[in-house]
């Protein structure tokens, strides 16, 4: 039984390469969940909470992008310059669990655990954020949606770490919506994240806890991008609200389990959905 | 560093306070009532629900449940235990008990850890933030509107004696 407290990544990455078999801990707030009620008895842990490196955040010298570190606490991401730089990311922060959470909390845990209700993964999905996995002999670079595998699941190797997550700074509104039993303290039962992409002139839209995994809506995009001037406010006619509100349902993949049922779920996350496009096109 | 797992030490309300024979999945929860003999913080939930686990940690409010104890060398804990100075209640215990914030009292020590911590680092809190910093505390008792007006009135009394 050992519990590794590595200072460095590369001394993090070095007691993974000698133990794949190791259970890497950051804030945490799921894995000791899953410790108390006994669903796992790990027997090899590494703690990353003291690698400082990972919760670091920086901006690309382009201006372009933002990456932020795998351990940062959502409580840093709530407010000043990431929230300026990515508000639909610290709206979603914003929504995780409770101040208790949030301190301790991370994106690298969140991505870790890849349950279709973490609130940080619809914003990755819709911005199309790279996930930078580093091992000790080399590095990868990929896509949010190839490492979103399915439910709790991901394509992490046994002998990486999720080192940050790269996201792109865009003009444009976007926005974060969850619904859940209460305000504070609540997983999502549907969530949605929409990003308009002026300088590319695009809008995304993903949704959270009504599928395996995040679903991205590449048709219902495709076809408001056909229906509004990205580059300024629309009006946006009840019409067309209604139909963009169907097509999102369409898209979602919702089931019944102990938290909602498929038929509430799919009515919610077309409302978020509506009520986000909405607030876009607000003056 | 890897702590040999039969001994290691934490910082406990500025004490080193060693851990022996422990087991690695031991939370900080277990580990300060269970073999440090601080009953302060209390366990209900052990999921991060209820925050009657509230302990301070490098000076952030967290759940003593979520952390995993032999991980937490290194770092400054204060437990409700650690947060008078002389023995005497603190002005946030006053607060409580003179609004009457208090009835089976199980939620209280979490709450007054959250509430220091909330008066530590934001003096002057609005309402709103009184609220969110209390979130993550759950009360079966009290319909927290008692809660409410004792942060408040400690709050008042901290920026009175501080003129
Ligand atoms: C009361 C409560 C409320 C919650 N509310 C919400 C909520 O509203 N929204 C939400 O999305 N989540 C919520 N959660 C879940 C949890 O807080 C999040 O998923 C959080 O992002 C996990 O981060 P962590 O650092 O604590 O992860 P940990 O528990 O430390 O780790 C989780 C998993 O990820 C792996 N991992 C962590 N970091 C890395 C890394 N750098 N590289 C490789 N693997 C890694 C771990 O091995 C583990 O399998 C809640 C949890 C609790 C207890
Ligand atoms: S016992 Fe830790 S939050 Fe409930
Ligand atoms: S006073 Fe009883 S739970 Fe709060």
């Amino acid at each position: 039984m050992t519990v590794a407290v590595p200072t460095s990544l590369s001394d993090a990455l070095a007691a993974i390469a000698q133990n794949p078999a190791a259970q890497i801990i950051q804030g945490g707030t799921d894995l000791m969940v899953e410790i108390n009620f006994n669903r796992r008895k790990p027997t090899d842990v590494i703690a990353l909470r003291r690698v400082l490196e990972l919760r670091e955040w920086s901006i690309a010298k382009d201006g372009s992008t933002i990456t932020i570190g795998a351990g940062l606490p959502y409580a840093q991401m709530e407010d000043d310059e990431i929230a300026r730089l990515v508000p639909a990311l610290a709206q979603a922060a914003r929504t995780v669990g409770s101040p208790q959470i949030r301190a301790a909390g991370s994106i690298g845990g969140n991505l870790g655990t890849c349950s279709p209700a973490g609130d940080a993964l619809p914003v990755l999905s819709a911005l199309d954020a790279i996930v930078h996995l580093r091992s000790s002999t080399g590095a990868r670079n990929i896509s949010v949606h190839e490492f979103m595998v399915g439910v709790k699941r991901n394509a992490r190797a046994p002998d990486e770490i999720i080192v940050s997550v790269t996201l792109p700074i865009v003009t444009g509104w976007q926005g974060y919506a969850k619904v859940g039993v209460r305000n504070a303290m609540v997983i999502s039962i549907a969530s949605c994240c929409l990003a308009v992409d002026r300088t590319n002139s695009a809008i995304r839209i993903a949704l959270g806890a009504v599928g395996p995994t995040i679903i991205r809506c590449r048709a219902t995009e495709a076809w408001l991008t056909s229906q509004l001037d990205l580059s300024s406010v629309n009006t946006v006619s009840t019409n067309l609200l209604k139909e963009f509100g169907d097509r999102v349902a369409q898209e979602a993949k919702p089931i019944d389990d102990h938290r909602s049922t498929a038929v509430y779920r799919r009515h919610a996350v077309s409302t978020l959905a509506k009520r986000l496009l909405t607030r876009a096109n607000t003056p | 560093m890897t702590p040999n797992t039969e001994v290691y030490q934490l910082n406990v309300n500025g004490k080193k306070c060693e851990v022996r024979d422990a087991w690695i999945g031991e939370s900080l929860l277990y580990v300060l009532r269970e073999r440090l003999g601080l009953p302060g913080a209390k366990g209900a939930c052990e999921q991060g629900e209820c925050g009657s686990c509230t302990v301070i940690m490098d000076d952030q409010a967290v759940c003593s449940c979520l952390v995993m104890a032999a991980t937490a060398i290194d770092t400054e804990i204060s437990t409700v235990e650690g947060l008078s100075v002389d023995g005497k209640l603190t002005d946030v215990q006053d607060a409580f008990v003179n609004e009457g914030a208090v009835q089976c009292g199980f939620c209280t020590p979490g709450l007054v850890v959250a509430v220091h911590n909330l008066l530590d680092t934001s003096p002057t809190p609005t309402d709103i933030e009184i609220k969110e910093a209390i979130s993550g505390n759950i009360c079966r008792c009290t319909g927290y509107g008692r809660i409410f007006e004792a942060v408040r009135s400690a709050a008042a009394t901290r920026q009175e004696t501080n003129k």
